[in-house]
């Protein structure tokens, strides 16, 4: 099994020179990364033929950027990786291009684009590879000042590689704390091949989440993507008339087990004695 | 690096409160055509800060920008003029100065550097 790039070293490292042209001149890649790209435009949804400025976090050597310039985009990128952008510079891509660190965050002025993609890369935030590095400090930073420097109504949308439920839920929830809504959209959640995930994010207005790729008829409706509304305070609560429910009773127990479950994480077997009461010390 | 892309970054300096706009101070800056799409300059108009425009226009001593009116707006050769300053006009080599910390970010091959150091963040 090739082991991930994410665990190799970090990212200003592992795209040197060698692997920068390397990765841009492989064919199969061009191809793969052309059609992420092309996906997260349709999931974007910009309104037709309207010019638009684009945010393009991880560019790397531009290969989604080719796809935003065909469609008639200008766009910005950012990477990390200087060796990447000299490949991109020397590819005379039509973008404008940034060494930046998108865990430190943007800083762009309000509302600066009409839209941003990300292309395999915000994985790569959640890696420690310093001591400063917290990945959670790293993912709020960014997704803080992207939010700010989106235009209100505008998407965002990240293909990315999680490595594991829990990773999943610190990329998303970074993001929802941040403002956005929307939430985890899963191609071809049946293979393993062509499964891919991206996170789509709005700013600022409540929108209707796009349908998944491939996911089988009405059966698998709703099962493949993950919305995710705002929070519910006392005071909606107070205002829906429903009571508080019990605080850690065995159905409250129950019930987050279950959900423990349904997020893949490995969760004890309900018995009668879930949730029991233990009994006085002496 | 456009001018677009300048009038859209602040400083990212940790205590200069996104203090904008970054200082340029040219090495080397060059001239790209492209096609002018009168529909995108007007879609940037309302995103693009104007004064900052016309004072770093001022700044590196090209053609001064005129005072913005709505009539301006419809006017062609304005936008055409707009769009060869926004568009067109590229930082290939230079600096960018933060206003307020004085933090300089260098650019080099029409790349500027925004890597801050870990105190800075």
């Amino acid at each position: 099994v090739k082991m991930r790039p994410e665990y190799q070293a970090p990212p200003e490292l592992f795209y040197n020179d060698d692997e920068a042209k390397k990765y841009t001149a492989n064919s199969h890649n061009i191809e793969v990364q052309t059609k992420l790209t092309e996906r997260a435009l349709e999931l974007l949804n910009l309104p037709e033929d309207e010019p638009a400025l684009l945010l393009d976090i991880g560019c790397g050597s531009g290969l989604s950027g080719d796809v935003l310039t065909e469609r008639g985009y200008t766009w910005v990128g950012c990477d990390i990786s200087r060796s990447m952008l000299e490949v991109a510079q020397d590819r005379e891509v039509e973008g404008d291009l940034m060494l930046h660190d998108s865990g430190q965050g943007l800083s762009f002025r309000t509302g600066s684009f009409d839209g941003c993609i990300g292309i395999s890369v915000i994985q790569w935030l959640c890696n420690a590879d310093k001591k400063s590095n917290v990945p959670h400090k790293r993912l709020m930073r960014f997704f803080q000042s992207l939010y700010t420097c989106l235009r209100r109504g505008a998407r965002a949308v990240f293909q990315f590689y999680p490595d594991s439920p829990d990773q999943m839920q610190l990329i998303t929830s970074a993001a929802m704390r941040s403002g956005f809504s929307g939430g985890l959209i899963i191609d071809f959640p049946h293979s393993t091949k062509a499964k891919k995930y991206y996170l789509c994010l709005f700013a600022g207005v409540q929108q209707q989440m796009p349908r998944a790729l491939g996911e089988g008829g009405d059966e698998g409706e709703g099962a493949s993507h993950v919305s995710v509304s705002g929070r519910q305070t006392d005071r909606t609560r107070k205002r829906s008339g429903k009571p508080r429910d019990g605080v850690k009773d065995r159905d409250w127990v129950l019930r987050k087990k279950e959900r423990q479950r349904q997020q893949g994480n490995d969760v004890r077997h309900d018995s009668k004695y879930t949730a029991r009461k233990r009994g006085p010390k002496f | 690096m456009r001018l677009l892309t300048h009038n859209m970054l602040a400083s990212p300096v940790k205590g200069a409160n996104n203090a904008f706009p970054l200082k340029i101070t040219v090495e080397k800056k060059e001239v790209q055509e492209t096609e002018f799409n009168p529909a995108f300059v007007r879609h940037l108009l309302p995103k693009v800060d104007y004064p900052a425009l016309r004072e770093t226009v001022a700044s590196l001593g090209m053609d001064p920008l005129p005072e913005i009116t709505d009539e301006l707006k419809e006017n062609e050769d304005f936008l055409k003029k707009l769009h060869h300053v926004l568009l067109e006009v590229h930082i290939i080599d230079g600096e960018l100065t933060c206003p307020v910390t004085g933090r300089v970010f260098k650019v080099t091959q029409g790349i500027p550097n925004m890597l801050l150091n870990e105190d800075e963040v």
